[in-house]
């Protein structure tokens, strides 16, 4: 057992660990946030998308000894009392069906949208490799993606 | 932060609940009609659906169990549409597990809007007719003169007030007869019919929704069980010193059998399931447990073990298929003479389904916290878990443990996906028995290993088809063997033909055979039971039959329909030929049936009828010369009658028709010597988001009453693909998944 110094959505945060801890526990049943699920523990599904340094990575496989920057979960994507623009497009576009993998949707979507303001069908696929959704919502997903990259750059007043 | 926000919000609605009196409860009757909700409730005890605060705030509650399906929103659409609320100002909370006052709280068959329709519609008016008694007494003006509607009781002048004024007076109106309530046009629904989002979406989307598996209970340890590989086999000893002294376990013991929890085979059909031989690992924390699993060396008892291998199975069917014979289902006047008569074209073919696995994205977990009592009789346990009939676990635990039903709390809590699985219960008394062993509060997870592993499958099975076409081009004779499986001698949940089926229904010159192979894997219900595969066979061998008549598929299908006319009047369940003929007919004109397609490229129609609900597909797919193939669309007709949440329908047909497609495209579950030859999603995928289709989603708003949405939509998905992958090939797959036999689907 060691002692680990995480930030997670801007707060600082020491954990009792084993070293080869995934994130995805300390994050769930060490820190009490449950946003963050648990699909496969094999990176096949992506449930368990978080950013780590703004990039996403799935933690069910990435080591709490391994992690190298901050880290983003679900709980922390909004800013403030404002709704990511993807959270937004999500509820707009009806999206969820049981809603377990759409944390990790958002969490790799956002991802996407941090480095692609304007993806494509095949930029989003890309991105969403990834990432399964067993209640088949893709065709949504796709349609809240593009809405929300046009939210994001009017955002940032260039949109 | 947003959750801030949202839990301010959150904490506010509740003050105004419970802050001086303010709440009100309006108490409905029991709705004296059939359904749901009435058929656990032996006397006149009350149901609560609905509640207003004074500053309007309008609560209702769904009373059934959600798993993706919608019905947490559907179902208070109703009440809230016959109540006069705006949709804005209702406030939708999940029922407690209680079937005093909810009734069949079951989310399963697809057929929750259709039994509580009529339910949800009592409590709406009943809630509506005691605030216009209210406005009456309060405004001085005629009952009849008022109407509610946008959260308001208005009176002609023009005057008005709001439910919110009226709740504290409406709470003391006498509760209306329900024989004497009247209802809303159809035709002035403001609320039903449109397009409403999933109540449940701001939480989802900013993670604070609470599944299953994010229960988090004071005191609660974490609990991880291995069962034998091969199924049926008994735990003697595993190398326990070892597991106990790894960090973070607390505990580790073996679990015997106990058939008292309820017999597997017989696990759907009462929703229980019998606790399976293994190993118990309690700790700290869920990475501590399965860490521990994972070094877990277990002697096995695999005498009662499965033997179940696949590869023979398929052997023995064809083996069964060329000798012919078995149970007689459906037996036409004629069949053999048609296909001895010389002028009959006759068609045969084999066709082949495997096992699939439910992989519901949340893995199987429950948690449980068993609390012994200072005499047996006041034992309790208190359970927490997403299922789709949660009241059915009390039962296992009275059986398995002896505490008494009415010690047990049941928390019902939102599925992570169902699709069928969490109709059963191993899992849950498996998270019963730890936690009975350990006297702690114990949350069970399974791996995603234990979840394959221990699923109850969709059965797999093979038929043997043949048929014969006269010269005029029409059906002469339907030859059907269906070759399943049974377990005891009984055919397993989804296996097997009533001999009542597309297109014996409206065709008398058919044989139906059946004949059962044991099996030992655990099968169980999976989205669409038996249809889902049938369909298949039926539906593509009807249109090998139209290319050997030389016939257009459609016309072919539709002729099969004969006239319009249901099969058994009146009877939702029974095919409505008209209906079937009219989603067909929508279906090819909305794909452009007939259009010059490109090389490679082809259309293909299917039409099912199960759960009530007339459905027709038509797929466009392209395939290339190495078998990649792709889906570019789905056009999809439907009459399911009126529609209650547009949104929801249309969330609910994509989802079928991709989740069909991923099954039919992709998935296997294969045993071998008993073993499940899949561990996780490496060996067993579901369909990436690259290859989804566009869909187009239309449906016909007959005079039906509402039906559900949640499965048949995904039958006649299959057969569409490998007809259109014909019309674009010429080439028959009889085969699922298509990856067996050389198909890849991009």
């Amino acid at each position: 057992m060691s002692r680990y110094k995480l930030q997670i959505n801007g707060d600082d945060v020491e954990v009792d660990a084993t070293p080869d801890m995934p994130l995805l526990w300390v994050i769930r049943d060490k820190l009490k946030l449950s946003g963050t699920k648990f699909g496969c523990g094999i990176a096949q599904c992506g449930a368990c998308t978080v950013h780590v340094d703004g990039v996403a990575v799935r933690s069910c496989v990435l080591p709490v000894s391994a992690v190298s920057g901050p880290v983003t979960t679900i709980e922390g994507l909004a800013d403030g009392n404002d709704l990511h623009p993807l959270q937004t497009a999500w509820i707009e576009h009806d999206v969820p069906q049981c809603g377990y993998c759409q944390a990790g949707q958002i969490m790799s979507a956002a991802a996407l949208l941090s480095t692609n303001s304007q993806p494509s069908d095949n930029d989003i696929d890309q991105a969403l490799a990834g990432n399964y959704c067993r209640c088949g919502t893709n065709v949504r997903i796709r349609r809240a993606v593009h809405t929300a990259a046009t939210f994001y750059n009017a955002d940032k007043g260039n949109g | 932060m947003s959750m801030n926000k949202i839990s301010r919000r959150g904490l506010f609605k509740a003050s105004a609940m419970v802050g001086g009196g303010l709440m009100l409860k309006l108490s409905l009757p029991v709705n004296a009609m059939e359904g749901d909700a009435t058929t656990l409730v032996k006397s006149n005890e009350l149901n609560f659906y609905v509640q207003i605060a004074s500053d309007g705030q309008i609560t209702i509650y769904a009373p059934n169990p959600e798993m993706g399906q919608g019905i947490k929103t559907a179902l208070p659409m109703i009440i809230a549409e016959e109540m006069g609320a705006r949709w804005e100002d209702v406030e939708v909370i999940q029922a407690p597990v209680d079937g005093k006052k909810y009734g069949l709280q079951g989310s399963g068959g697809s057929m929750s809007v259709f039994r509580n329709f009529d339910t949800m519609r009592t409590m709406g008016a009943s809630a509506r007719e005691m605030l216009i008694g209210a406005a009456s007494l309060l405004m001085e003006v005629e009952k009849k003169e008022l109407e509610a509607k946008e959260s308001q009781v208005v009176h002609g002048s023009g005057r008005s007030m709001s439910f919110g004024q009226l709740a504290s007076v409406a709470a003391q109106q006498p509760v209306p007869d329900p024989e004497q309530l009247s209802y809303k046009d159809p035709r002035s629904y403001t609320i039903l019919g449109s397009s409403v989002g999933s109540v449940d979406n701001l939480v989802i989307a900013t993670g604070l929704s609470k599944f299953g598996i994010d229960v988090d209970v004071p005191g609660m340890k974490y609990a991880s069980y291995t069962r034998c590989p091969r199924p049926g086999g008994k735990a003697l000893s595993f190398n326990e010193e070892e597991i106990k002294a790894l960090p973070g376990v607390i505990d580790a013991f073996i679990l015997q059998p106990d058939a008292s929890s309820g017999k597997a085979s017989m696990a759907f059909l009462r929703g229980l399931a019998a606790l399976q031989g293994g190993v118990a690992i309690v700790g700290d924390d869920t990475w501590s447990v399965f860490s521990a699993k994972s070094k877990l060396k277990v002697n096995w008892d695999e005498s009662g073990a499965s033997r179940d291998q696949w590869s023979q199975m398929i052997e023995d069917a064809r083996d069964i298929a060329a000798k012919g014979g078995g149970e007689v289902k459906k037996a036409g006047p004629a069949v053999d003479a048609a296909f001895a008569d010389n002028n009959n074209r006759v068609q045969e073919g084999f066709y082949e389904f495997p096992y699939v696995a439910h992989v519901c994205m949340e893995p199987m977990n429950c948690t449980v916290d068993y609390r012994k009592g200072a005499t047996a009789d006041l034992d309790s346990m208190e359970i927490w878990l997403g299922s789709q009939f949660p009241f059915q676990v009390k039962e296992i635990a009275e059986n398995m443990l002896g505490v008494k039903q009415s010690n047990v709390t049941v928390h019902g809590l939102r599925m992570g996906g169902g699709f069928g699985r969490r109709a059963v219960h191993d899992f849950a008394a498996e998270a019963m028995a730890i936690s009975h062993r350990s006297g702690l509060p114990v949350k069970l997870t399974w791996t995603r290993t234990d979840d394959i592993h221990n699923d109850y499958f969709r059965v797999g099975g093979f038929e043997n088809m043949k048929a014969a076409i006269s010269p005029d081009g029409k059906l002469a004779a339907w030859d059907q063997h269906y070759i399943g499986f049974a377990n005891n001698g009984k055919p397993v949940i989804g296996s097997g033909l009533r001999g009542n089926e597309l297109p014996m229904v409206a065709f008398d010159n058919a044989r139906v055979t059946q004949s059962m192979m044991p099996v030992d894997t655990a099968c169980g219900a999976w989205r669409a039971p038996g249809s889902n595969t049938n369909a298949f066979v039926e539906q593509s061998f009807i249109h090998e039959l139209a290319n050997l008549a030389e016939r257009d598929h459609a016309e072919f299908l539709i002729e099969l329909m004969g006239s319009r006319r249901w099969i058994k009047d009146g009877n939702i369940s029974a095919l409505n030929t008209g209906r079937a003929i009219d989603v067909i007919k929508l279906a090819v004109e909305k794909a452009g049936w007939g259009k010059t397609m490109p090389e490679g490229s082809g259309l293909g129609l299917a039409f099912y009828f199960c759960h009530a609900a007339h459905v027709a597909e038509v797929a466009e797919v392209s395939v290339d010369a190495d078998r990649n193939f792709t889906v570019k669309k789905i056009t999809a007709a439907i009459d399911v009658g009126p529609i209650i949440n547009m949104s929801g329908a249309i969330n609910q047909v994509q989802g079928s028709i991709v989740d069909g497609l991923s099954t039919m495209a992709l998935q296997e579950i294969t045993m071998s010597n008993g073993r499940i030859e899949q561990d996780n999603f490496h060996q067993y995928s579901v369909m990436r988001i690259a290859a989804t289709p566009e869909i187009d989603v239309h449906f016909i708003q007959s005079d039906n009453k509402p039906t559900g949405l949640g499965e048949p939509a995904l039958p006649p998905l299959a057969p569409a693909v490998t007809n259109a992958i014909f019309a674009a090939t010429g080439e028959r797959i009889r085969t699922m998944p298509l990856s067996k036999v050389g198909y890849k689907l991009v």
